[in-house]
């Protein structure tokens, strides 16, 4: 299953203007528990999807009261900065998209 | 039972409310409007040029709609990280406006202006007795970054707005602020759990966006209790799950169990959400950890240029599939014409159908667009420099005679004449750290003046 059929909610946001934080919500607690347990989002996911060395994947935590994931990585470059594409860090969440859960 | 009924209109001071949510809210009869107007997400320019990224228009008719209801009913109004940034300009910016509104609608009000605008002289004192810490991945500020910053802000905690309230504040005006304190602050005042006050704060400053569906511009009430707090969207069309509501809990935050506030931290680890109604939810157990150490966050920009920008359109296929080495060549040929004068200068080309929202991080490799958008930008030390590397790169584009090619009367296609844009200054976040103090309002100096005439 892809986690886009598992998932509600993909999306990622600034979390200040230094770090981006990526949310996945589950449709059902169910779901939410078989992701976690699969162990398939860990911080090494984020490192290969988003090709950064591991120690800028600050976290990925699981949050039960919302059958949620939340990843949070350093920004490429801090907001705003030359180079800049998404300022609000709204559009960075596609590759989670595909990845693939064995379920 | 004791009970603290806030009526938070809108997620942004600007981003509008229906008037029939907030009509809603009134008939709840509250005890606090209140409203947070900034935020560091629309990037680093707003701070650093003292303009608000709200529209002027948008802000008056929010304000004109909170200030007379709140002045009907002597109820206060608190408006936190006024004009978006919370900047000394940001700041007189919105009290003209009240101003405006409080002489045309005849208003009058005892009114407190808390500042939120730090000076460098004062961060570079605190830095040489080793009271600023950053925030990572940042690292230790320097005085000669110091000496580069164009503005500073601090996020005041609750302290700030609960002086200005004691000394009779009825309608409280202050720069950048931590985003609930603007809700916590009156229910700390009269004695509400600390923790409870500010996660009921962290929901209502988003308004709206913590229910189902979601939106940024509509009301939501709050109605702190002594051991629990209750969330209840204003327009009928929506509602609060425990899902949404939990689910918010994450946005925009790094931990959703524990979140960093001056002065200490909001855990959530034991917190509860409960269905109180179809549409209201009940949240419980959430608990404020003081810090010994109480700081303050900063945020601070440098001005690092000015940019100019060329938009255009690429449609031939041929160029399409030798975009990379064509806007390779192109930055040669610019580095290799101004050689001799030694600009320094920052030249990027945006593909848009390509990979121009990732860059680095579009793990898409080939490209099937039949067409490309192209955003050339050009940022130096001035803004005609800027103006001088941009229509090179652009005029350098147009004409790039590149291997079979077919379309010898240029290579791109503009939207507009004129075909180059001057996006003004620069700026970048330079400052992003912690500062320690000792009193929680030593940075934050206040004035409370009479708007209007007395008993008028």
């Amino acid at each position: 299953m892809k986690l886009r059929d598992a998932a509600d909610v993909i999306r990622s946001k600034n979390s200040g203007p230094y770090e981006l934080t990526f949310d996945i919500i589950f449709k059902d607690s169910a779901l939410f528990r078989k992701v976690v347990d699969s162990g398939v989002i860990n911080r090494e996911l984020f490192a290969k999807l988003y090709n950064l060395p591991l120690e800028n994947v600050t976290a990925v935590i699981c949050f039960s009261p919302a059958n949620a994931i939340k990843a949070t990585i350093v920004r490429p470059i801090p907001s705003g900065a030359l180079g800049e594409r998404d300022v609000y860090g709204a559009q960075q969440h596609v590759p989670l998209l595909d990845v693939e859960i064995p379920l | 039972m004791k009970e603290l009924r806030v009526l938070a209109p809108t997620a942004i001071l600007g981003y509008g409310f229906p008037i029939q949510s907030f009509e809603e809210g009134l008939r709840r009869d509250p005890h606090l409007i209140a409203v947070d107007a900034g935020s560091s997400d629309p990037g680093p320019f707003y701070l650093g040029a003292g303009v608000s990224f709200t529209d002027r228009s948008a802000v008056k008719r929010d304000l004109e709609l909170l200030l007379t209801a709140a002045r009907e009913r002597k109820i206060p109004l608190i408006i936190g990280s006024a004009g978006g940034s919370g900047g000394e300009p940001h700041l007189e910016w919105n009290v003209d406006i009240i101003e405006e509104i409080a002489k045309e609608k005849k208003l009058s009000f005892k009114m407190a202006v808390i500042h939120g605008e730090i000076s460098p002289e004062l961060v570079q004192d605190k830095l040489a007795d080793g009271k600023v810490k950053p925030l990572p991945p940042l690292e230790e500020l320097t005085c000669e970054e110091l000496e580069k910053t164009e503005r500073i802000v601090g996020q005041m905690g609750i302290e700030p707005f609960i002086r200005a309230l004691e000394m009779g504040a009825e309608v409280i005006v202050a720069g950048r602020a931590y985003d609930p304190a603007v809700f916590a602050a009156p229910a700390v005042l009269q004695g509400f759990d600390r923790g409870l006050a500010l996660h009921m704060g962290k929901i209502l400053e988003c308004a709206c966006i913590a229910s189902t569906p979601g939106s940024g511009s509509d009301c939501m009430m709050g109605f702190l209790r002594e051991d629990c707090f209750l969330v209840e969207p204003l327009n009928s069309a929506r509602r609060c799950t425990p899902m949404s509501v939990a689910a918010h809990t994450l946005y925009e935050k790094s931990n959703p169990y524990l979140l960093p506030s001056p002065g200490g931290a909001l855990d959530l680890s034991e917190t509860q959400y409960l269905a109180a109604s179809s549409r209201a939810v009940k949240v419980t157990g959430s608990k404020f950890i003081p810090d010994p150490n109480y700081t303050i966050k900063l945020e601070g920009v440098k001005k690092i240029g000015y940019r100019t920008i060329s938009i255009a359109g690429v449609r031939d296929p041929v160029m399409i599939q030798q975009i990379d080495e064509i806007i390779d060549s192109v930055r040669e040929k610019v580095a290799e014409n101004f050689a001799v004068q030694n600009l320094t200068y920052f030249l990027d080309f945006k593909v848009y159908g390509k990979n121009g929202v990732m860059a680095g991080l579009e793990p898409v490799v080939e490209t099937n667009s039949h067409e490309l958008g192209i955003i050339i930008e050009a940022v130096a030390p001035c803004q005609a420099k800027a103006d001088t590397i941009c229509s090179f790169a652009r005029s350098t584009m147009l004409h790039w005679g590149f291997e079979g090619r077919l379309s010898t009367a240029g290579n791109l296609a503009f939207p507009y004449s004129p075909s180059d844009f001057q996006a003004g200054p620069v700026y970048v976040f330079n400052v992003y750290h912690l500062l320690e103090v000792s009193d929680p309002c030593e940075l934050f100096p206040m004035e409370l003046c009479q708007v209007g005439e007395v008993g008028a």
